[in-house]
Protein backbone atom coordinates (compact mmCIF):
# COMPACT_ATOMS: atom_id res chain seq x y z
CA UNK A 1 0.00 0.00 0.00
CA UNK A 2 2.68 2.44 1.03
CA UNK A 3 4.60 1.20 -2.26
CA UNK A 4 1.86 2.68 -3.97
CA UNK A 5 0.87 5.59 -2.34
CA UNK A 6 4.64 6.55 -3.00
CA UNK A 7 4.47 6.17 -6.64
CA UNK A 8 1.10 8.03 -7.74
CA UNK A 9 1.19 6.89 -11.02
CA UNK A 10 0.61 3.32 -9.65
CA UNK A 11 -2.47 4.45 -8.34
CA UNK A 12 -3.75 5.94 -11.50
CA UNK A 13 -2.94 2.84 -13.32
CA UNK A 14 -4.58 0.77 -11.05
CA UNK A 15 -7.65 3.18 -10.89
CA UNK A 16 -7.69 3.06 -14.50
CA UNK A 17 -7.69 -0.43 -14.94
CA UNK A 18 -10.97 -1.01 -12.22
CA UNK A 19 -12.25 1.68 -13.90
CA UNK A 20 -12.25 -0.16 -17.55
CA UNK A 21 -13.06 -3.53 -15.58
CA UNK A 22 -16.22 -1.91 -13.88
CA UNK A 23 -17.18 -0.52 -17.54
CA UNK A 24 -16.97 -4.16 -18.69
CA UNK A 25 -19.13 -5.90 -16.11
CA UNK A 26 -21.38 -3.73 -16.56
CA UNK A 27 -21.97 -3.26 -19.92
CA UNK A 28 -20.86 -6.95 -21.22
CA UNK A 29 -23.21 -8.48 -18.84
CA UNK A 30 -26.56 -7.04 -21.41
CA UNK A 31 -26.93 -6.83 -24.94
CA UNK A 32 -23.01 -6.62 -25.46
CA UNK A 33 -23.28 -7.64 -29.10
CA UNK A 34 -25.65 -4.81 -30.02
CA UNK A 35 -23.02 -2.29 -28.64
CA UNK A 36 -20.58 -3.01 -31.14
CA UNK A 37 -22.68 -2.05 -34.55
CA UNK A 38 -21.40 -3.39 -37.59
CA UNK A 39 -20.17 -0.62 -39.79
CA UNK A 40 -21.49 -1.55 -42.99
CA UNK A 41 -24.59 -2.59 -41.13
CA UNK A 42 -24.68 1.51 -40.01
CA UNK A 43 -24.07 3.01 -43.08
CA UNK A 44 -27.12 0.84 -44.49
CA UNK A 45 -29.32 1.74 -41.82
CA UNK A 46 -28.24 5.26 -41.89
CA UNK A 47 -30.35 7.25 -39.55
CA UNK A 48 -32.95 4.57 -38.85
CA UNK A 49 -30.07 2.99 -36.85
CA UNK A 50 -31.54 5.98 -34.42
CA UNK A 51 -34.82 4.05 -34.05
CA UNK A 52 -33.15 0.45 -32.80
CA UNK A 53 -34.11 0.49 -29.12
CA UNK A 54 -31.73 -2.79 -28.45
CA UNK A 55 -28.85 -0.52 -28.69
CA UNK A 56 -26.67 -0.67 -25.21
CA UNK A 57 -23.50 0.95 -24.00
CA UNK A 58 -20.47 -0.40 -25.49
CA UNK A 59 -18.24 -2.88 -24.06
CA UNK A 60 -14.09 -1.01 -23.14
CA UNK A 61 -12.93 -4.03 -25.83
CA UNK A 62 -15.73 -2.72 -28.08
CA UNK A 63 -14.74 0.85 -28.15
CA UNK A 64 -10.85 0.05 -28.10
CA UNK A 65 -11.71 -2.25 -31.62
CA UNK A 66 -13.63 0.58 -32.87
CA UNK A 67 -11.09 3.36 -31.44
CA UNK A 68 -8.03 1.14 -33.45
CA UNK A 69 -10.48 0.99 -36.89
CA UNK A 70 -10.90 4.52 -36.63
CA UNK A 71 -7.18 5.16 -36.20
CA UNK A 72 -6.38 3.13 -38.70
CA UNK A 73 -8.31 5.13 -41.19
CA UNK A 74 -7.65 8.45 -39.66
CA UNK A 75 -6.28 10.57 -42.38
CA UNK A 76 -8.68 8.87 -45.07
CA UNK A 77 -10.38 10.86 -47.16
CA UNK A 78 -11.11 8.74 -50.15
CA UNK A 79 -15.09 8.79 -49.56
CA UNK A 80 -16.45 12.29 -49.09
CA UNK A 81 -18.97 10.68 -46.91
CA UNK A 82 -16.43 8.78 -44.33
CA UNK A 83 -13.60 10.90 -44.34
CA UNK A 84 -11.09 10.35 -41.39
CA UNK A 85 -11.28 11.36 -37.34
CA UNK A 86 -7.94 13.09 -37.40
CA UNK A 87 -9.03 15.75 -40.47
CA UNK A 88 -12.13 16.30 -38.30
CA UNK A 89 -10.07 17.14 -35.60
CA UNK A 90 -7.81 18.96 -37.60
CA UNK A 91 -10.60 21.14 -38.29
CA UNK A 92 -12.19 21.62 -34.84
CA UNK A 93 -8.79 22.93 -33.78
CA UNK A 94 -8.37 25.23 -36.56
CA UNK A 95 -11.29 26.94 -36.13
CA UNK A 96 -10.38 26.68 -32.49
CA UNK A 97 -7.25 28.41 -33.03
CA UNK A 98 -8.24 31.27 -35.67
CA UNK A 99 -11.04 32.15 -33.64
CA UNK A 100 -8.79 31.99 -30.46
CA UNK A 101 -5.78 34.37 -32.28
CA UNK A 102 -8.65 37.00 -33.46
CA UNK A 103 -9.01 37.21 -29.83
CA UNK A 104 -6.27 37.40 -28.69
CA UNK A 105 -5.28 40.08 -31.25
CA UNK A 106 -8.18 42.33 -29.92
CA UNK A 107 -8.32 40.90 -26.53
CA UNK A 108 -4.46 41.95 -25.33
CA UNK A 109 -4.08 45.59 -26.44
CA UNK A 110 -7.91 46.11 -25.68
CA UNK A 111 -7.20 44.91 -22.10
CA UNK A 112 -4.26 47.01 -21.79
CA UNK A 113 -6.21 50.15 -22.65
CA UNK A 114 -8.62 49.22 -19.97
CA UNK A 115 -6.16 48.57 -17.29
CA UNK A 116 -4.02 51.67 -17.87
CA UNK A 117 -6.76 53.90 -18.55
CA UNK A 118 -9.59 54.03 -15.82
CA UNK A 119 -11.94 56.37 -18.54
CA UNK A 120 -12.11 53.36 -20.48
CA UNK A 121 -12.70 50.71 -18.15
CA UNK A 122 -16.09 52.70 -16.73
CA UNK A 123 -16.78 53.19 -20.30
CA UNK A 124 -16.47 49.60 -21.50
CA UNK A 125 -16.89 47.82 -18.69
CA UNK A 126 -21.11 47.83 -18.76
CA UNK A 127 -20.67 46.26 -22.28
CA UNK A 128 -18.34 43.96 -21.06
CA UNK A 129 -20.28 42.78 -18.07
CA UNK A 130 -23.84 42.17 -20.33
CA UNK A 131 -21.86 40.51 -23.24
CA UNK A 132 -19.90 38.19 -20.78
CA UNK A 133 -22.16 36.48 -19.70
CA UNK A 134 -24.11 35.49 -22.56
CA UNK A 135 -23.50 31.80 -23.75
CA UNK A 136 -21.72 31.84 -26.77
CA UNK A 137 -24.05 29.41 -28.29
CA UNK A 138 -27.12 31.75 -27.85
CA UNK A 139 -25.03 33.57 -30.99
CA UNK A 140 -25.56 30.25 -33.12
CA UNK A 141 -28.45 30.58 -34.71
CA UNK A 142 -27.68 35.16 -35.27
CA UNK A 143 -24.25 34.26 -36.47
CA UNK A 144 -25.37 31.48 -39.30
CA UNK A 145 -27.46 33.73 -40.59
CA UNK A 146 -25.28 36.61 -40.61
CA UNK A 147 -22.24 34.92 -42.32
CA UNK A 148 -24.24 32.11 -44.24
CA UNK A 149 -21.63 29.77 -43.17
CA UNK A 150 -21.15 27.20 -40.35
CA UNK A 151 -17.43 27.57 -40.33
CA UNK A 152 -17.31 30.79 -40.15
CA UNK A 153 -19.72 30.80 -37.38
CA UNK A 154 -18.05 28.39 -35.35
CA UNK A 155 -14.82 30.69 -35.90
CA UNK A 156 -16.86 33.61 -34.40
CA UNK A 157 -18.62 31.60 -31.89
CA UNK A 158 -15.04 30.88 -30.50
CA UNK A 159 -13.67 34.36 -30.75
CA UNK A 160 -17.21 35.27 -28.68
CA UNK A 161 -15.97 32.59 -25.85
CA UNK A 162 -12.42 33.05 -26.03
CA UNK A 163 -12.31 37.02 -25.86
CA UNK A 164 -13.34 37.86 -22.43
CA UNK A 165 -10.85 35.65 -20.28
CA UNK A 166 -7.69 36.88 -22.29
CA UNK A 167 -9.73 40.72 -21.80
CA UNK A 168 -9.98 40.80 -18.63
CA UNK A 169 -6.64 38.79 -17.23
CA UNK A 170 -4.79 40.90 -19.26
CA UNK A 171 -6.76 44.55 -17.77
CA UNK A 172 -5.90 43.04 -14.57
CA UNK A 173 -2.35 42.49 -15.39
CA UNK A 174 -2.19 45.65 -16.48
CA UNK A 175 -3.91 47.70 -13.51
CA UNK A 176 -1.62 45.95 -10.96
CA UNK A 177 1.74 45.87 -12.48
CA UNK A 178 3.95 46.63 -8.99
CA UNK A 179 4.28 50.07 -8.08
CA UNK A 180 8.29 49.73 -7.66
CA UNK A 181 8.40 48.96 -11.56
CA UNK A 182 6.10 51.89 -12.50
CA UNK A 183 8.75 53.93 -10.67
CA UNK A 184 11.60 52.88 -11.53
CA UNK A 185 10.12 53.23 -15.55
CA UNK A 186 9.68 56.94 -14.36
CA UNK A 187 12.60 57.88 -12.15
CA UNK A 188 14.15 56.94 -14.87
CA UNK A 189 12.25 58.42 -17.77
CA UNK A 190 11.50 56.20 -20.09
CA UNK A 191 8.83 57.53 -23.16
CA UNK A 192 5.36 56.03 -23.17
CA UNK A 193 6.43 53.55 -25.87
CA UNK A 194 9.30 51.77 -24.35
CA UNK A 195 6.92 52.15 -20.75
CA UNK A 196 4.65 49.77 -22.29
CA UNK A 197 6.61 47.43 -24.07
CA UNK A 198 10.04 47.21 -21.96
CA UNK A 199 7.83 47.58 -18.23
CA UNK A 200 4.06 47.30 -18.82
CA UNK A 201 4.11 44.43 -20.89
CA UNK A 202 6.98 42.15 -19.92
CA UNK A 203 5.05 42.84 -16.29
CA UNK A 204 2.20 41.77 -17.49
CA UNK A 205 3.12 38.25 -19.73
CA UNK A 206 1.99 35.78 -16.39
CA UNK A 207 -1.46 37.09 -16.34
CA UNK A 208 -1.76 36.95 -20.24
CA UNK A 209 -0.84 33.92 -20.40
CA UNK A 210 -3.35 32.63 -17.39
CA UNK A 211 -6.11 34.26 -19.38
CA UNK A 212 -5.01 32.13 -22.91
CA UNK A 213 -5.01 29.33 -20.71
CA UNK A 214 -8.69 29.85 -19.41
CA UNK A 215 -9.64 30.91 -23.17
CA UNK A 216 -7.89 28.05 -24.85
CA UNK A 217 -9.56 25.66 -22.40
CA UNK A 218 -13.36 27.27 -23.17
CA UNK A 219 -12.75 27.24 -27.02
CA UNK A 220 -12.20 23.58 -26.50
CA UNK A 221 -15.13 23.14 -24.85
CA UNK A 222 -17.20 25.21 -27.33
CA UNK A 223 -16.28 24.40 -30.64
CA UNK A 224 -17.62 20.48 -30.09
CA UNK A 225 -21.31 22.45 -29.30
CA UNK A 226 -20.83 24.56 -31.68
CA UNK A 227 -20.08 22.18 -34.51
CA UNK A 228 -23.04 20.04 -33.58
CA UNK A 229 -25.12 23.09 -34.60
CA UNK A 230 -25.31 23.07 -38.57
CA UNK A 231 -21.19 22.35 -39.13
CA UNK A 232 -20.93 19.69 -42.23
CA UNK A 233 -17.06 19.33 -40.52
CA UNK A 234 -15.31 18.71 -37.14
CA UNK A 235 -15.15 16.64 -34.46
CA UNK A 236 -18.41 18.13 -33.13
CA UNK A 237 -20.22 16.66 -35.98
CA UNK A 238 -18.76 13.79 -35.98
CA UNK A 239 -19.90 13.09 -32.64
CA UNK A 240 -23.39 14.45 -33.70
CA UNK A 241 -23.39 12.48 -37.36
CA UNK A 242 -22.16 9.01 -34.97
CA UNK A 243 -25.19 9.52 -32.47
CA UNK A 244 -27.56 9.29 -35.69
CA UNK A 245 -26.02 6.21 -36.68
CA UNK A 246 -26.34 4.85 -33.52
CA UNK A 247 -22.65 4.88 -32.99
CA UNK A 248 -22.04 4.58 -29.43
CA UNK A 249 -18.43 3.21 -29.89
CA UNK A 250 -17.16 5.66 -32.23
CA UNK A 251 -18.78 8.62 -30.15
CA UNK A 252 -16.56 7.40 -27.28
CA UNK A 253 -13.37 7.31 -29.32
CA UNK A 254 -14.05 11.12 -30.19
CA UNK A 255 -15.03 11.85 -26.79
CA UNK A 256 -11.52 10.07 -25.43
CA UNK A 257 -9.82 12.12 -28.34
CA UNK A 258 -11.11 15.31 -27.43
CA UNK A 259 -10.12 15.29 -23.96
CA UNK A 260 -6.85 14.34 -25.14
CA UNK A 261 -6.62 17.17 -27.47
CA UNK A 262 -7.55 19.60 -24.75
CA UNK A 263 -4.72 18.15 -22.47
CA UNK A 264 -2.54 18.59 -25.21
CA UNK A 265 -3.86 22.43 -25.73
CA UNK A 266 -3.42 22.76 -22.46
CA UNK A 267 0.24 21.38 -22.07
CA UNK A 268 1.38 23.45 -24.42
CA UNK A 269 0.03 26.75 -23.35
CA UNK A 270 1.26 25.97 -20.24
CA UNK A 271 5.34 25.23 -21.16
CA UNK A 272 4.61 28.47 -22.82
CA UNK A 273 3.63 30.38 -20.11
CA UNK A 274 6.54 28.95 -18.36
CA UNK A 275 9.18 29.89 -21.33
CA UNK A 276 7.62 33.32 -21.04
CA UNK A 277 6.97 34.54 -17.50
CA UNK A 278 9.50 36.28 -15.54
CA UNK A 279 10.96 34.21 -12.65
CA UNK A 280 11.42 35.68 -9.69
CA UNK B 1 29.41 73.65 0.24
CA UNK B 2 28.11 77.39 -0.04
CA UNK B 3 25.11 77.52 -2.34
CA UNK B 4 22.65 75.28 -1.67
CA UNK B 5 22.15 72.46 -4.34
CA UNK B 6 19.24 70.63 -3.04
CA UNK B 7 16.56 72.55 -1.51
CA UNK B 8 13.68 71.83 0.05
CA UNK B 9 11.42 74.78 1.20
CA UNK B 10 8.37 74.76 3.28
CA UNK B 11 7.03 70.93 1.88
CA UNK B 12 4.14 69.51 3.50
CA UNK B 13 2.79 66.54 1.99
CA UNK B 14 -1.45 65.71 2.83
CA UNK B 15 -2.72 62.48 1.30
CA UNK B 16 -6.48 62.35 0.88
CA UNK B 17 -8.10 59.38 3.35
CA UNK B 18 -11.47 57.38 2.47
CA UNK B 19 -14.05 59.72 3.44
CA UNK B 20 -13.29 62.90 2.97
CA UNK B 21 -10.65 63.71 5.79
CA UNK B 22 -6.49 64.38 4.74
CA UNK B 23 -3.71 62.93 6.49
CA UNK B 24 -1.08 65.25 7.05
CA UNK B 25 2.17 63.01 6.54
CA UNK B 26 4.99 66.04 6.79
CA UNK B 27 4.08 69.40 7.54
CA UNK B 28 6.49 72.28 6.74
CA UNK B 29 9.27 70.99 6.12
CA UNK B 30 12.87 73.02 4.89
CA UNK B 31 16.28 71.28 4.55
CA UNK B 32 19.09 71.89 2.18
CA UNK B 33 21.34 69.96 0.65
CA UNK B 34 24.42 71.19 -0.18
CA UNK B 35 26.59 69.82 -3.36
CA UNK B 36 28.54 66.33 -2.53
CA UNK B 37 26.91 66.22 0.72
CA UNK B 38 25.84 62.91 2.22
CA UNK B 39 22.67 63.20 4.19
CA UNK B 40 20.67 60.54 6.29
CA UNK B 41 17.06 61.15 7.08
CA UNK B 42 16.02 59.44 10.09
CA UNK B 43 13.39 58.70 12.09
CA UNK B 44 10.60 55.87 13.54
CA UNK B 45 9.04 53.91 11.11
CA UNK B 46 5.70 55.71 9.82
CA UNK B 47 7.20 59.32 10.59
CA UNK B 48 6.86 59.90 6.50
CA UNK B 49 10.83 59.91 6.05
CA UNK B 50 10.31 58.16 2.57
CA UNK B 51 7.51 60.22 1.45
CA UNK B 52 10.02 63.22 1.89
CA UNK B 53 12.33 61.43 -0.17
CA UNK B 54 9.42 60.43 -2.38
CA UNK B 55 8.57 64.05 -2.83
CA UNK B 56 12.75 64.53 -3.59
CA UNK B 57 12.54 62.38 -6.21
CA UNK B 58 9.41 63.68 -7.75
CA UNK B 59 7.08 60.57 -7.56
CA UNK B 60 4.84 62.59 -5.41
CA UNK B 61 4.23 65.92 -5.29
CA UNK B 62 3.79 68.20 -2.55
CA UNK B 63 0.52 69.79 -1.27
CA UNK B 64 2.35 73.03 -0.35
CA UNK B 65 6.09 74.44 -0.60
CA UNK B 66 8.53 73.34 -2.85
CA UNK B 67 11.80 70.97 -3.91
CA UNK B 68 14.45 72.48 -6.34
CA UNK B 69 17.07 70.71 -7.37
CA UNK B 70 19.97 73.20 -8.84
CA UNK B 71 17.64 75.98 -8.58
CA UNK B 72 15.04 74.15 -11.30
CA UNK B 73 12.40 73.62 -9.66
CA UNK B 74 11.14 69.49 -9.00
CA UNK B 75 8.10 68.74 -10.97
CA UNK B 76 8.28 65.34 -11.11
CA UNK B 77 10.70 62.25 -11.46
CA UNK B 78 13.83 62.19 -13.47
CA UNK B 79 17.02 60.59 -13.66
CA UNK B 80 18.95 63.45 -12.29
CA UNK B 81 17.34 62.02 -9.06
CA UNK B 82 18.24 58.63 -9.65
CA UNK B 83 16.67 56.23 -6.81
CA UNK B 84 18.09 53.26 -5.12
CA UNK B 85 14.54 51.47 -3.82
CA UNK B 86 14.09 49.24 -0.43
CA UNK B 87 12.98 46.38 -2.21
CA UNK B 88 15.75 46.73 -4.88
CA UNK B 89 12.88 46.95 -7.76
CA UNK B 90 15.27 44.95 -10.63
CA UNK B 91 12.84 44.10 -13.50
CA UNK B 92 12.91 40.45 -13.64
CA UNK B 93 12.50 39.84 -16.97
CA UNK B 94 15.92 41.50 -17.59
CA UNK B 95 19.47 40.64 -16.82
CA UNK B 96 21.63 42.37 -14.93
CA UNK B 97 23.44 44.39 -17.48
CA UNK B 98 20.21 44.85 -19.10
CA UNK B 99 18.43 46.50 -15.79
CA UNK B 100 21.59 48.87 -15.88
CA UNK B 101 21.49 49.31 -19.33
CA UNK B 102 17.63 50.67 -19.48
CA UNK B 103 19.06 53.44 -16.89
CA UNK B 104 22.11 54.20 -19.17
CA UNK B 105 20.19 54.11 -22.34
CA UNK B 106 17.32 56.59 -21.44
CA UNK B 107 19.92 58.71 -19.64
CA UNK B 108 22.95 58.55 -22.63
CA UNK B 109 21.28 57.18 -25.45
CA UNK B 110 21.04 60.42 -27.36
CA UNK B 111 24.45 61.65 -26.87
CA UNK B 112 26.43 58.40 -26.83
CA UNK B 113 27.53 55.71 -29.07
CA UNK B 114 26.88 52.17 -28.39
CA UNK B 115 30.04 51.01 -27.66
CA UNK B 116 30.49 53.75 -25.24
CA UNK B 117 26.68 53.19 -23.54
CA UNK B 118 27.87 49.35 -23.34
CA UNK B 119 31.15 50.98 -21.31
CA UNK B 120 29.15 53.05 -18.84
CA UNK B 121 27.12 49.74 -17.82
CA UNK B 122 30.17 47.47 -17.67
CA UNK B 123 31.99 50.25 -15.76
CA UNK B 124 29.01 50.89 -13.57
CA UNK B 125 28.70 46.86 -12.42
CA UNK B 126 31.92 46.53 -12.10
CA UNK B 127 32.03 49.96 -9.36
CA UNK B 128 29.72 47.55 -7.37
CA UNK B 129 32.13 44.04 -8.35
CA UNK B 130 29.50 42.44 -10.17
CA UNK B 131 31.05 42.14 -13.62
CA UNK B 132 31.20 38.37 -12.99
CA UNK B 133 27.20 38.24 -12.41
CA UNK B 134 26.47 40.55 -15.05
CA UNK B 135 24.57 38.51 -17.59
CA UNK B 136 22.40 36.67 -14.63
CA UNK B 137 18.93 37.86 -14.29
CA UNK B 138 18.23 38.62 -11.14
CA UNK B 139 16.26 35.33 -9.67
CA UNK B 140 19.58 33.74 -10.12
CA UNK B 141 21.43 36.15 -7.23
CA UNK B 142 21.50 36.79 -3.88
CA UNK B 143 19.44 39.85 -2.63
CA UNK B 144 22.63 41.85 -1.55
CA UNK B 145 23.89 41.51 -5.14
CA UNK B 146 20.94 42.90 -6.10
CA UNK B 147 20.45 45.87 -3.96
CA UNK B 148 24.27 46.02 -5.45
CA UNK B 149 22.78 46.29 -9.04
CA UNK B 150 20.34 48.61 -7.79
CA UNK B 151 23.05 51.04 -7.09
CA UNK B 152 24.76 50.35 -9.63
CA UNK B 153 21.56 51.32 -12.17
CA UNK B 154 21.10 54.72 -10.20
CA UNK B 155 24.71 55.48 -10.45
CA UNK B 156 25.29 54.64 -14.35
CA UNK B 157 22.61 57.70 -14.64
CA UNK B 158 25.08 59.96 -13.77
CA UNK B 159 22.30 61.39 -11.09
CA UNK B 160 22.96 65.46 -9.84
CA UNK B 161 21.48 63.49 -6.36
CA UNK B 162 21.55 59.81 -5.36
CA UNK B 163 18.44 59.04 -3.57
CA UNK B 164 18.45 56.04 -1.08
CA UNK B 165 15.31 54.08 0.42
CA UNK B 166 16.60 51.86 3.03
CA UNK B 167 18.49 50.19 0.76
CA UNK B 168 19.69 47.90 3.08
CA UNK B 169 16.85 47.48 5.39
CA UNK B 170 16.04 43.84 3.42
CA UNK B 171 19.34 42.18 4.04
CA UNK B 172 21.21 40.56 6.83
CA UNK B 173 23.55 41.96 9.01
CA UNK B 174 27.02 40.71 7.32
CA UNK B 175 25.75 41.75 3.63
CA UNK B 176 24.46 44.93 4.90
CA UNK B 177 27.67 46.03 6.43
CA UNK B 178 29.33 44.83 3.48
CA UNK B 179 27.75 46.94 1.64
CA UNK B 180 27.72 50.09 3.71
CA UNK B 181 31.01 49.76 3.44
CA UNK B 182 30.64 49.31 -0.35
CA UNK B 183 29.06 52.53 -0.28
CA UNK B 184 31.55 54.64 1.66
CA UNK B 185 34.08 53.87 -0.69
CA UNK B 186 32.26 54.69 -3.58
CA UNK B 187 30.48 57.65 -2.18
CA UNK B 188 34.22 59.19 -1.15
CA UNK B 189 35.53 58.12 -4.61
CA UNK B 190 32.62 60.01 -6.51
CA UNK B 191 32.33 62.32 -4.17
CA UNK B 192 28.34 62.21 -5.22
CA UNK B 193 25.51 64.40 -3.74
CA UNK B 194 22.84 61.94 -1.57
CA UNK B 195 19.86 61.52 0.46
CA UNK B 196 19.51 58.52 2.48
CA UNK B 197 16.43 57.21 4.17
CA UNK B 198 17.64 54.67 7.11
CA UNK B 199 16.39 53.80 10.69
CA UNK B 200 19.89 52.32 11.38
CA UNK B 201 21.87 54.72 13.55
CA UNK B 202 25.36 53.25 13.35
CA UNK B 203 24.45 53.18 9.10
CA UNK B 204 23.84 56.42 9.31
CA UNK B 205 27.00 57.86 11.21
CA UNK B 206 28.92 56.20 9.04
CA UNK B 207 28.08 57.24 6.07
CA UNK B 208 26.25 60.90 6.41
CA UNK B 209 28.16 64.48 6.85
CA UNK B 210 24.59 65.34 8.57
CA UNK B 211 21.94 63.27 9.83
CA UNK B 212 18.13 64.84 9.87
CA UNK B 213 16.16 63.48 12.40
CA UNK B 214 12.32 63.24 11.85
CA UNK B 215 9.55 63.73 15.00
CA UNK B 216 7.25 61.04 14.68
CA UNK B 217 3.99 61.25 12.08
CA UNK B 218 1.24 62.21 11.29
CA UNK B 219 2.35 65.66 10.29
CA UNK B 220 6.07 65.19 10.74
CA UNK B 221 8.68 67.75 11.11
CA UNK B 222 12.39 68.25 11.14
CA UNK B 223 13.01 67.51 14.99
CA UNK B 224 16.82 67.92 15.35
CA UNK B 225 20.21 67.86 12.80
CA UNK B 226 23.48 66.36 13.51
CA UNK B 227 26.56 67.13 11.85
CA UNK B 228 28.97 64.31 11.72
CA UNK B 229 32.52 65.93 11.82
CA UNK B 230 33.93 62.48 11.91
CA UNK B 231 37.43 61.97 9.33
CA UNK B 232 36.77 60.72 5.91
CA UNK B 233 37.64 57.63 4.93
CA UNK B 234 35.91 56.39 8.18
CA UNK B 235 36.29 52.44 9.36
CA UNK B 236 33.51 50.71 10.62
CA UNK B 237 36.73 49.32 13.30
CA UNK B 238 38.09 52.24 14.16
CA UNK B 239 35.01 54.20 14.44
CA UNK B 240 33.46 51.64 16.81
CA UNK B 241 36.30 53.03 19.48
CA UNK B 242 36.18 56.81 18.55
CA UNK B 243 34.90 58.60 21.27
CA UNK B 244 32.96 61.19 18.77
CA UNK B 245 31.36 58.37 17.44
CA UNK B 246 29.55 56.97 21.06
CA UNK B 247 29.05 60.67 21.86
CA UNK B 248 27.12 61.25 17.72
CA UNK B 249 25.32 57.72 19.14
CA UNK B 250 24.40 59.05 21.90
CA UNK B 251 22.61 62.15 20.50
CA UNK B 252 20.75 60.16 17.97
CA UNK B 253 19.55 57.72 20.65
CA UNK B 254 18.21 60.54 22.87
CA UNK B 255 16.60 61.81 20.38
CA UNK B 256 14.88 58.74 19.14
CA UNK B 257 14.11 56.83 22.05
CA UNK B 258 13.84 59.96 24.69
CA UNK B 259 12.67 62.85 23.08
CA UNK B 260 10.71 61.15 20.25
CA UNK B 261 10.06 57.52 22.03
CA UNK B 262 7.21 55.26 21.02
CA UNK B 263 5.26 53.38 23.23
CA UNK B 264 5.87 49.65 23.51
CA UNK B 265 4.30 47.50 21.28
Amino acid sequence: MRRILGRPWLGSVGLFILLIALWHVLTATGAADVSAVDPEYARLAGQSAAAQPTAAIPTPGAVARRGGELLLHAFDRSNPNNIGIAWHLLQSLGRVLFGFALALVVAVPLGFALGLFPYVYQALNPFIQVLRPISPLAWMPLALYAFRDSGVSAIFIIFICALWPMLINTAVGAANVRQEWVNVSRVFGLPTLQHVALIMFPASVPMIMTGMRISIGIAWFVIVAAEMVGAQSGIGYFIWNEWNNLQLASMIVAIVLIGLVGLGLDSMLAWMARRLSFKE
Amino acid sequence: MSTDFLSVDGVSMAFPVKGNGRFLALDSISMEVAKSEFVCLIGHSGCGKSTLLNLIAGLILPSAGSISCEQKPVRGPGPDRAMVFQSHALLPWMTCYQNVYLAVKQVFGRTLAGSALKEKVEEALTLVHLEHAMHKYPFEISGGMKQRVGIARALAAAPRVLLLDEPFGALDALTRASLQDELVRIVERIRSTVVMVTHDIDEAILLSDRIVMMTNGPAARIGDVLTVDLPRPRDRLELAANPQFAAHRQHLLTFLYRKQGMAAE
